[in-house]
């Protein structure tokens, strides 16, 4: 029995990090594992730090991520992959989408943005995902999160018929397209990094 | 095979055991258990004003017969408390069952009470489910106990199976027939004279449950090494076999009563026995109490917040693996209210006036937070009126500041009401601000009795804020446009000055943007911007101030075009854009 996988997901409030915890649940369920997905909701929902952990595996037993044993962070901003990188564990997989927010505090003059941070996701292997452009071109903005999922896929061989299925039954009939397009382009490259 | 969350997969129990009547207030984690409840067929779902008129309610639906579910956060289950004890006397003739959700590690609660205090101190017996799959046969079962005991059942989650969701097998309602409502005055009539009797019928009915207790399915033994024994519940039951993977354990699905004698046996098959829970020694006290020996974990279990199997491990002596250490200068990401929220020109006018503010339950007490700093306290549901009574009456011979509460309409409903009562029955001072934002919007936009929408959609009426609160006989009351700065600010002012030794309240009545999501042409900065930073101190997601220059933007992606931030620019800088086509896209 393989011991169990753990995906965390984070970003900042509104960004579609629930759905993209929701559509790689799907996709695990789908392969054939136990999958457990736990989300935080509440406060955090207005404009605040997000994250989700997403377990799948043949037994699932806790549905938390622990420091130094997260197999692989998916980050949808760069400040919250920092704030979420002491999750990863040594050779885990940072997948991190090239897209900055400040903070209110920031925004509002009462605290900074950290140092030399592209320097540091870069010296802990982040890739760097442009996932905003790779959206625009799949041709719908809004499938940002399903072209980090692309990416993530490379690290997870559910394969990408499987994706298709997953995807088509779940984002609205309109974006389907769009969205599988997302996927593709995103696994391309992160095959291409 | 699906995918549930807890709360789902309660809902989902209570439906198949032939539930009909479901009655709450909602709070996080446990609110979408009952807007999941609610949209089963044959069911009938409500909120209720607090959770204490919710198990009234439910009493009374189960005494006529039904099956009833109740759900609330841990903090709800001290408004039901009342009751709760009580109807652990009268006990159920319909099964009854009610979740108390906890919140380890306050994500979104003032606290993080162990709602397994009130399973032991009002004798009503409570499952503790450790995933969805538990939390809906639990659930199910729960009713059939309830009324084979005769009391009503708590399920206990936690935000860790409340709201994770794990693969459930679904059954079929079994097609549960109503009791009979048959009048038994000493059943239910809880005056000493029958409630003594039923005391005894309580005690015996304690003894039934120790027995059963013992061998119900709901306990289980997981015998591994013979080292190590655990004894967990709940979502902490996952850690601990991640984190021991050669321990043996004692894992409780029946958490009041214990079954002493099995915890006893298990002791006796371990070296060493550990109790593991968070947020509480609830556990730990009781099975000490009996005798059992625990051992000291090696290293520290922390006593606050959520358990992980990492912190499990730490504590039986294992390092932190190796990890990237978070720089220190990642700033912090609170939560803030929504660009174009109707709360904020409130919280920026009170801050200008140095008021004392007594908060409450709700989005607003992020006006607690900067920019906006502008309040002093929050304790809990309805606190922000009687304190600030409490407040005026501390302060009435000294100078002080002008003291003023900050209630939401949701809150003032749930227990805002009655305290105001009390500040007018007493001739007490003060401002009582009511934020009428025609919902419930913190746990995800509930009806409320002032907006007049239910759960199911049924047909209403809504509540006249104003309207109940002159009928309170309060002489000063206004109502007012949140959105408009200096109407705002002149509301405040008369309040607090010309009316400063009387009760005033003011209703600031203006729809949560989140309701009807509508953008109007967004707003920028134009080159008459002089780095005064003053629209930076709204506290506007949309609102940034350049680190170096000073000089103001706004974001047109989040910008709605409230125009807020206008009337606070002295220099004429910030204007709308015609129409909405450069407008950002939503996200």
């Amino acid at each position: 029995m393989n011991a169990a996988k753990t995906i965390l997901l984070c970003g900042v409030g509104g960004q579609g990090t629930i759905l993209a915890a929701d559509l790689l649940a799907r996709a695990a369920l789908a392969a054939g594992y136990q999958v457990k997905v736990s989300e935080i909701h509440g406060m955090a929902q207005r404009g605040g730090a997000v994250t989700t952990v997403v377990r799948y595996g043949d037994q699932v037993n806790t549905m938390v991520a622990d420091v130094g044993e997260t197999d692989c962070i998916v980050s949808f901003e760069t400040t919250e992959a920092l704030r979420n990188i002491s999750f990863l564990k040594t050779g885990g997989y940072l997948l991190v989408a090239d897209e900055t927010i400040k903070p209110l505090p920031v925004a509002c003059g009462k605290a900074s943005m950290p140092a030399k941070a592209k320097a540091k996701l870069a010296e802990a292997n982040a890739v760097l995902i442009p996932a905003h452009d790779l959206a625009v071109k799949a041709g719908n903005a809004k499938c940002e999160n399903v072209a980090i999922l692309g990416a993530l896929e490379s690290q997870l061989g559910f394969g990408a018929d499987l994706w298709t299925e997953v995807i088509s039954g779940r984002v609205p009939p309109k974006t389907v397209e769009a969205n599988c397009k997302a996927f593709e382009l995103g696994l391309e490259f992160a095959n291409a990094e | 095979m699906q995918l549930m969350s807890g709360n789902e997969a309660i809902a989902r129990g209570a439906w198949e055991a032939g539930a009909t009547i479901g009655v709450a207030y909602p709070g996080t984690p446990s609110t979408e258990t009952m807007e999941s409840f609610a949209t089963y067929e044959g069911v009938y779902a409500e909120w209720c004003t607090n959770e204490k008129v919710a198990v009234e309610v439910g009493i009374g639906a189960s005494a006529a017969g039904a099956r009833v579910l109740s759900t609330m956060k841990h903090v709800g289950v001290n408004v039901a408390a009342d009751p709760l004890f009580t109807a652990a006397y009268t006990g159920v003739n319909g099964g009854y069952v009610i979740l108390a959700a906890d919140d380890p590690g306050m994500y979104s609660s003032q606290n993080e009470q162990d709602s397994h205090f009130y399973a032991l101190s009002a004798h009503i017996p409570m499952l503790d489910p450790a995933d969805a799959a538990e939390a809906l046969s639990f659930t199910r079962d729960a009713y059939g106990l309830s009324e084979q005991f005769d009391v009503p059942f708590m399920i206990r989650s936690t935000v860790r199976v409340s709201h994770t969701k794990t693969p459930v097998e679904v059954q079929e309602p079994i097609g549960y027939e109503p009791k009979e409502y048959v009048k038994d005055a000493p059943k239910w009539v809880m005056m000493p004279a029958y409630a003594k009797p039923r005391r005894k019928v309580q005690l015996d009915r304690i003894a039934a449950l120790e027995a059963w207790a013992e061998e119900c399915p709901y306990n289980r033994v997981e015998m591994k090494g013979a080292d190590i024994g655990v004894i967990c519940c709940g979502a902490v039951y996952q850690h601990v076999v991640d984190a021991l993977p050669d321990a043996s354990v004692f894992k409780l699905g029946l958490t009041w009563p214990l079954p002493r004698k099995a915890l006893a046996d298990f002791a006796e098959s371990v070296e060493q026995v550990f109790v593991v829970e968070e947020g509480s020694d609830y556990l730990t006290s009781l099975v000490s109490a009996q005798g059992i020996q625990l051992s000291e974990f090696p290293c520290t279990l922390p006593r606050d917040g959520e358990l992980s199997p990492g912190l499990i491990k730490y504590a039986f002596g294992q390092a932190v693996p190796e990890h990237i250490d978070v720089p220190n200068d990642v700033p912090r990401r609170p939560p803030a209210l929504c660009p174009g929220c109707p709360h904020r020109l409130v919280f920026k006018e009170l801050s200008k006036i140095r008021a004392i503010v007594t908060g409450d339950i709700g989005c607003y007490t992020l006006g607690a937070l900067p920019p906006l700093a502008a309040m002093d306290t929050c304790v809990d549901m309805g606190a922000s009126v009687s304190m600030s009574h409490g407040f005026e009456l501390a302060l009435a011979n000294r100078e002080h500041k002008p003291v003023v509460a900050v209630i939401g309409d949701s809150t003032f409903g749930h227990s805002g009401l009655s305290s105001l009562i009390t500040t007018v029955y007493n001739k007490g001072a003060g401002t009582v601000c009511i934020l009428d934002n025609r919902t419930t919007a913190m746990t995800g936009r509930q009806g409320n009795p002032f907006n007049g929408v239910t759960l199911q959609n049924r047909e209403s009426r809504e509540l006249d804020l104003v309207g109940v609160v002159k009928a309170l006989g309060v002489e000063n009351v206004s109502l007012v446009d949140p959105h408009d700065a200096e109407a705002v600010r002149e509301a405040l002012k008369t309040a607090t000055t010309t009316q400063a030794d009387e009760l005033s309240v003011i209703v600031f009545k203006a729809p949560c943007v989140l309701l009807h999501r509508q953008r109007k042409p967004h707003y920028f900065v134009n080159a008459d911007c002089r780095s005064c930073g003053v629209c930076a101190t709204l506290g506007c997601p949309a609102i940034s101030k350049d680190a170096e220059t000073g000089l103001a933007s706004i974001d047109p992606a989040l910008c709605i075009g409230c125009g807020q931030c206008a009337q606070y620019c002295k220099f004429s800088a910030i204007e709308q854009v015609a129409d909405t086509s450069t407008n950002g896209g939503a996200r």
